[in-house]
């Protein structure tokens, strides 16, 4: 298999399977899962079985439905935090790289103030003004993220705009809008695919972490990081509950991972450093 | 140098000042101020007032950005939301705990890495070194309750060496108090050990691949002197530098750490009282984890410049 004349490597190739078979899990949740999402089947924390093929959970609910059903909630709430927060970070991290003076200025030293705070503190902190929803979380995270996607797209971005050809394009009278997307953007994609992944990592662990902690997606939702939470008591009796989704938790990271390590190992060989 | 120093550390402060008006700010614009978290679903606009007057929340925002740092500063930082009690003598003693936890979670994990990381650098490419990379892959992509519970399933219930939960109380001796963070504690170090490793292994080889040690080797200097008399203290900078990034991040890992093990710390305050919306609680926490944050940086780049004898003894 080739992705941009490149060969995947068979740890790209481990990767892009897991990542797909997590997909198709989310997607297909309602075909594929024996069991309703919510519904008890049997008794609490039954060991696996061929019935049960995870075992069952703190309220007797099936484990492997579940965690269909909780792929499809994390996942895709990971991935509108990682959109909305590559919109805002690359719209802003363009603007003040191509326009420079003093928007370049006041967002560098927002931005710089705003990682100046560990993201969990800073998070906790609006969360416990705002309340928890859904629509907050994804708010709160997206923007606290974009930080990361504004620093490397400026740094990408001002590699560009000394380009010969932004410098025709702004001679030739073309907009910030044109210079933005046909200019910058096209030849700062590489590094930013790569970091698209890693900040969905970011979002994904972050997301159950704060789902961990009782603060993020609130029940009747399955999701990986808060069946960690309601299946704890289950270690004390010697019960592995609590371990099947987090282990969906670190498998999906480490699949994304994987591809990331190879597209930014083709790409420093194709380009050179940087991007 | 000294200059250097000075401008660093009045941009330390200039930080941690602009992190106060931030998390000030941060609980002041966004909707749904105090008063009404306090009233909940009962509000009425009488009730409601007469809160705000009681709190002083009439007052213009500067003034009271002002007031609240002040008292902040002299460790007055008001009183609970939830039980109106002053939070400060709570915050004293949960701030201790996690300062003891994080602190024997650094004192483990530092020098363990820096040795591993040595190790790794000499032996390039062995089966230890490959070892680590894969190890790092894992405990990157992890999140800390998993490594938490995965202690707590083979040290705690299987092998009954260590208790799973960290209850920790004044009337403990410190051997006692070792022994029941000891779990807690070495899920923190697994958290920043690889990281830290890694690190400490590429800014050694770095400095391996220079001109100057190669002439070392040519003259027949042992391997372990090259290392340790050549190589490390010209990589001393890339490591406190990973070092301070890695303590920033326990301050993370433990709000994590703490939920997983009940430890009575700052970390699980901040989160019952974000869950409870007890805001002024949260703001102290959040303000104090910040600062420590603020602070590790900012001690991590002075030493940095203090290590590198170029910075030093400027011409």
């Amino acid at each position: 298999m080739r992705l941009f004349g490149h060969r995947f490597s068979i740890a790209a190739l481990i990767g892009l399977a897991i990542i797909a078979i997590n997909l198709l899990g989310a997607v297909l949740a309602p075909v594929i899962a024996p069991y309703g999402e919510s519904t008890p089947v049997g008794d609490v924390w039954a060991p696996p079985s061929a019935e049960y093929w995870l075992g069952l959970d703190n309220l007797g609910r099936d484990m492997f439905s579940r965690l269909l059903y909780g792929a499809r909630t994390t996942i895709s709430i990971a991935l509108v935090i990682t959109c909305l927060s590559f919109a805002i970070g690359i719209a802003m991290g363009f603007s003040a790289a191509v326009v420079g003076g003093w928007i370049d200025t006041m967002l560098s030293r927002l931005v710089d103030t705003l990682m100046a705070i560990p993201t969990l503190i800073l998070a906790l902190i609006v969360l416990s003004v705002l309340g928890t929803s859904i629509p907050v979380l994804v708010g709160t995270i997206a923007v606290l993220d974009s930080t990361r996607v504004f620093r490397l797209s400026r740094a990408v971005g001002l590699n560009i705009a000394v380009m010969d050809y932004v410098e025709v394009a702004r001679l030739r009278g073309e907009g910030l809008r044109w210079i933005v997307w046909r200019e910058v953007l096209p030849n700062a994609l590489p590094p930013l695919i790569a970091e698209f992944g890693l900040r969905f990592c970011f979002a994904f662990l972050f997301i159950a972490s704060l789902s961990f902690l009782g603060l993020g997606i609130q029940p009747p939702y399955a999701d990986w990081g808060g069946m960690v939470r309601d299946n704890a008591q289950a270690i004390n009796f010697g019960g592995m509950a609590p371990m099947i989704p987090a282990i969906a938790i670190g498998q999906l990271t480490i699949g994304v991972n994987l591809l990331v390590d190879w597209f930014l190992s083709i790409h420093s060989r194709a380009h050179g450093e940087g991007a | 140098m000294l200059g250097l120093i000075a401008r660093r550390l009045g941009l330390g402060l200039l930080t941690l000042w602009a992190v106060s008006i931030l998390i000030f700010a941060g609980t002041e614009i966004l909707p749904g101020d105090v008063a009404s978290a306090i009233l909940g679903q009962s509000r009425t606009p009488e009730a409601e007032k007469a809160i705000r007057d009681s709190l002083g929340l009439n007052r213009p925002a500067p003034v009271r950005y002002v007031d609240w740092l002040y008292h902040f500063v002299q460790g007055d930082v008001g009183k609970s939301l939830a039980n109106q009690r002053d939070i400060a003598p709570e915050i004293r003693a949960r701030l201790a705990n996690t300062m003891f936890l994080a602190g024997v979670a650094a004192c483990v994990s530092v020098p363990l890495s820096i040795f591993l990381g040595l190790i790794a650098a000499i032996r390039q490419n062995s089966f230890f070194d490959r070892f680590i990379n894969a190890i790092t892959l894992m405990t990157i992509s992890v999140p800390e309750f998993f490594i938490g519970y995965l202690l707590i399933i083979f040290i705690s219930v299987r092998l009954d060496w260590f208790p799973s939960l960290a209850m920790v109380s004044d009337d403990m001796s410190f051997g006692e108090r070792l022994y029941t963070v000891a779990l807690p504690a070495a899920t923190l170090v697994m958290v920043v050990l690889a990281h830290m490793m890694r690190l400490t292994r590429a800014a050694v080889i770095s400095v391996l691949s220079s001109p100057f040690i190669e002439m070392a080797i040519l003259k027949g200097i042992p391997k372990w002197r090259i290392v340790l008399e050549h190589a490390l203290p010209n990589a001393l900078a890339p490591i406190i530098n990973v070092v301070a990034v890695n303590m920033a991040y326990l301050i993370v890992g433990v709000v994590v750490v703490e939920v997983v093990f009940v430890y009575p710390g700052m970390g699980q305050l901040m989160v019952d009282s974000v869950s409870k919306r007890d805001v002024p609680v949260v703001q102290t926490c959040g303000l104090i984890f910040a600062s420590a944050y603020v602070l590790l940086n900012m001690i991590a780049d002075l030493l940095g410049i203090l290590s590198n004898p170029r910075l030093r003894h400027p011409r």
